[in-house]
C-alpha cells in the first residue's frame, strides 16, 4: 500500500517536473527526469544544486524529502534512481539488497538548539548531553552545567528535551554521537534513527523540533544546523575530543573529516580526534545500485543519474555548500567517490570510462 | 421495469459500502496479523513497551490506547458544559429568535475550521497560556489536546442536541407548564427525558470525531511513548503514533502500527455499538 503511495507520489513530482524540463543536454542524448527521495537534512543543499544541474545539463530531478528510511525503503523497492541518507547502510542492511554504492554529497552538522532567557552562549560536553537527554540531569543550574558555564547565569527551572517523533537521520547522527562518548547512552539507548527518548517531549521533522524549541521556555534539541539558522534559535558550543569547546561553521565540520576515509566512504565522522572539530557532523549520502538495469531503466537515464553524482562532486556545486551552512566534501572523499562511480555498469558495462 | 432497473441500483449501491468496510477491515488484519502472531493479541494490547532497537523490538499499544481514551473523555467532559447550554439556548429557550439563528450558524461555523487550523491555534496560542498560567512547564500534553479537542467537538454535540431539544412535542411541554411547572422544571422533566436518547447519540457522534482526530493531537500532545501519569504529562494517541511513524517504519513496526489502527477501528466501532444500544434503550423507557 506505502509503496503504490510513494510510487504516485513520485510520479505526481517526476511529472510536475516534466512541464518545465525538455531540453536537451551536450551530450547528444536526450534529457532525463531523474527521481529521488530521502533526507531532508541536506534538502535545502540540494533544492539549489539541482536547480543548477537542471540549467547546466538539461536533466530535470525531482527529490522527495521523505526522510532517510523512507528514501532507502525507495531504493529498495527500486522506485527510484537514487536515495539520500544522512546514516549510511548496515552491513547487514547492505546484504538484504542489491549491490550499492554510497556517494556522499556535502557534509553537515547536528546542534543542540535551546530557549533561555538571558543567555545566548552556552557550552556542553558529550557526556552532560547524554545526561540532559536521558533525564539525569534535571535542572538547567544543575552543578554540572555551572561548572562547564562559570560565567553564564542558568535559570533554576527544568530542562525540557525536545526529540524527533519520527525516524530520522538526524536522530541517528546525534544518537551515535552520544554512544560513542558516554558509555550510559550506549548501553542504555544506543543509536538508531529512532531511539526511545525517557522525557521530555517530541515533535515531527526537523522544523517540528526547531519550532517546539522556538516556542518553549526552559527547551533543548538538536536538528540540521540550517534549522537553527533559519529560525535564529541560539546554538551550543560542543566539546571535542581534544577538550575545545567548538561551535558548528563549515571549517569546523571539514576539520571533522580530516581523519581516515573508507574506500566505500560508509564512515561516521562524529566525536573526531580533529583539532578543531565539530563534534557532531556527518557526511550525508546518496545511494544509487551499481548495477543500473533495473525496473525498465535506459542506459541515458542511468547516465544521467551518474552526471548528476558526477556534477556534485565538481567544485561548482561543492562550493555552494558553504553558502548554504553545509561544508564541501575533503579531497580524499570526492577522489575515492570518483574510483567508485568507475565501477557502476549498465548490463555489466561500466558506464563511466 | 423501470422499477426493476432502479432497484438494481439501489441494491448495487447499498452493497458498496458494506464492501468498502470489509475490505479495510480485511486490509487491516492482514496486515496487522504479523505484529499480532509475534507478541499475541492480548499481550501486545496490554504490553506499554515500545522499543525500535533492531533485535530487540517491542510493540505494545496501551499508552496510546490509554493516551487517545484520556484525550477523548476530557475533551468530552469540557465539551459539555459549553454544548449543553448552546443546546438549551437554540433549541428551547430562544428557539426561532433571530439570535439563535446567529448562534446557531458560529457553532456550525467551528465544525467546518479544518483541524490543522485548530492545531495552530493550539500550538501558537493555547500552548504558551497554559505554560504562562504554569500548569505545565511545557505545554504540550494531553490537557492541552484535550482542551483543543473539546472546542472541536463542540459544534457536533451541540447543533444536533438542538435539533433533538427542538424535536419535544409542545403538547407535552404545555401540559407541564399548565400543571404550574417553570421553565426549569420543564427542561429537567420534559425535555431531557424525551429528547434524552437523541442529546445521548449527539454526545457519541462527538466521541466519534475526538477518537480518531489526528493532527490537532499530533500537534499537542507531545508524542512520547508513554503512558500518561498525570493529565498534564506528554503522551500518545493512537492516531498520533501511526502519523508520526508510519512515514519510515516497515517489518514488524509498521505491522504493529496497523494493528493499533485495527485497534483504534474496533474501539469507534464498539463506542457506536453502545450508543446505539443505549438509544434503543432509552426509546423502550
Amino acid at each position: 500500500m506505502k509503496k503504490i503511495f510513494s510510487s504516485i507520489m513520485t510520479l505526481t513530482v517526476a511529472l510536475a517536473m516534466t512541464a518545465c524540463g525538455g531540453n536537451s543536454n551536450d551530450g547528444g542524448r536526450k534529457a532525463q527526469e531523474l527521481s529521488g527521495a530521502g533526507a531532508t537534512f541536506p534538502l535545502p543543499f540540494y533544492n539549489v544544486v539541482f536547480e543548477n544541474f537542471s540549467q547546466v545539463n538539461g536533466d530535470v530531478v525531482a527529490y522527495g524529502g521523505i526522510g532517510s528510511g523512507g528514501g532507502v525503503r525507495n531504493l529498495r523497492d527500486k522506485i527510484v534512481d537514487f536515495a539520500g541518507s544522512d546514516a549510511f547502510l548496515s552491513d547487514k542492511e547492505m546484504t538484504e539488497m542489491n549491490p550499492v554504492i554510497h556517494i556522499p554529497t556535502c557534509m553537515g552538522a547536528v546542534v543542540l538548539a535551546y530557549n533561555l532567557d538571558g543567555v545566548s552562549e552556552l557550552k556542553l560536553s558529550g557526556e552532560v548531553i547524554a545526561d540532559i537527554f536521558a533525564g539525569n540531569i534535571k535542572m538547567w543550574n544543575d552543578e554540572r552545567l555551572v561548572a562547564l558555564n562559570p560565567d553564564v547565569t542558568l535559570p533554576a527551572e527544568a530542562i525540557i528535551p525536545v526529540f524527533r517523533s519520527d525516524g530520522s537521520g538526524t536522530t541517528f547522527v546525534f544518537t551515535d554521537y552520544l554512544t560513542k562518548v558516554s558509555p550510559m547512552w550506549a548501553s542504555n539507548y544506543g543509536a538508531g534513527k529512532s531511539v526511545n527518548f525517557p522525557s521530555g517531549q517530541a515533535a515531527k521533522g526537523n522544523p517540528g523540533v526547531a519550532g517546539v524549541i522556538k516556542q518553549t521556555k526552559n527547551s533543548i534539541g538538536y536538528v540540521g544546523s540550517e534549522y537553527a539558522f533559519a529560525q535564529k534559535i541560539p546554538y551550543a558550543r560542543i566539546q571535542n575530543a581534544r577538550s575545545e569547546f567548538v561551535l558548528p561553521s563549515s571549517a569546523s565540520i571539514s576539520a571533522a573529516a580530516s581523519g581516515e576515509i573508507p574506500a566505500d566512504t560508509r564512515c561516521s565522522i562524529t566525536n573526531a580526534d580533529a583539532a578543531g572539530a565539530y563534534p557532531i557532523s556527518t557526511f550525508t549520502w546518496m545511494i544509487i545500485y551499481k548495477e543500473q538495469n533495473y525496473s525498465d531503466r535506459s542506459k541515458e537515464q542511468a547516465m544521467a543519474t551518474l552526471e548528476l553524482l558526477k556534477y556534485i562532486l565538481s567544485d561548482e556545486a561543492q562550493n555552494i555548500s558553504s553558502e548554504v551552512h553545509y561544508a564541501p566534501l575533503p579531497a580524499k572523499a570526492k577522489e575515492l567517490s570518483m574510483t567508485n562511480l568507475k565501477t557502476v555498469t549498465f548490463d555489466g558495462v561500466a558506464i563511466l570510462q | 421495469m423501470n422499477d426493476k432497473i432502479y432497484k438494481v441500483i439501489l441494491f448495487i449501491a447499498a452493497l458498496i459500502m458494506p464492501i468498502v468496510c470489509g475490505g479495510v477491515v480485511y486490509a487491516l488484519v492482514t496486515d496487522a496479523y504479523e505484529a499480532f502472531e509475534y507478541f499475541g493479541f492480548f499481550n501486545f494490547l496490554t504490553s506499554s513497551e515500545w522499543n525500535y532497537t533492531e533485535g530487540a523490538e517491542q510493540y505494545g499499544a496501551l499508552p496510546f490506547i490509554t493516551g487517545t481514551l484520556m484525550t477523548t473523555l476530557l475533551a468530552l467532559i469540557f465539551c459539555i458544559p459549553f454544548s449543553l447550554p448552546v443546546a438549551l439556548f437554540v433549541g428551547e429557550y430562544f428557539k426561532g429568535t433571530r439570535v439563535a439563528a446567529v448562534l446557531s450558524t458560529i457553532t456550525d461555523l467551528l465544525a467546518g475550521i479544518p483541524s490543522i487550523i485548530y492545531g495552530l491555534w493550539g500550538f501558537y496560542t493555547l500552548r504558551p497560556l497554559i505554560m504562562a498560567l504554569n500548569i505545565s512547564a511545557q505545554g504540550s500534553g494531553i490537557l492541552t489536546a484535550s482542551l483543543v479537542l473539546a472546542i472541536m467537538i463542540i459544534p457536533y454535540a451541540a447543533s444536533l442536541s438542538a435539533e433533538f431539544i427542538k424535536m419535544v412535542p409542545n403538547d407535552l411541554k404545555e401540559g407541564a407548564y399548565s400543571l404550574g411547572a417553570t421553565r426549569a422544571e420543564v427542561i429537567r422533566k420534559v425535555v431531557f427525558p424525551v429528547a434524552g436518547s437523541g442529546i445521548f447519540s449527539s454526545y457519541i457522534l462527538a466521541i466519534g470525531r475526538a477518537l480518531g482526530e489526528t493532527m490537532t493531537v499530533t500537534m499537542l500532545i507531545g508524542n512520547t511513548n508513554n503512558i500518561p501519569d498525570s493529565i498534564t504529562s506528554t503522551g500518545n494517541s493512537m492516531a498520533s503514533i501511526i502519523a508520526n511513524q508510519f512515514g519510515e517504519a516497515d517489518g514488524l513496526r509498521l505491522s504493529s502500527l496497523i494493528a493499533i489502527g485495527l485497534i483504534l477501528f474496533l474501539i469507534t466501532a464498539l463506542i457506536n455499538m453502545i450508543g446505539k444500544i443505549m438509544i434503543k434503550r432509552a426509546r423502550i423507557v
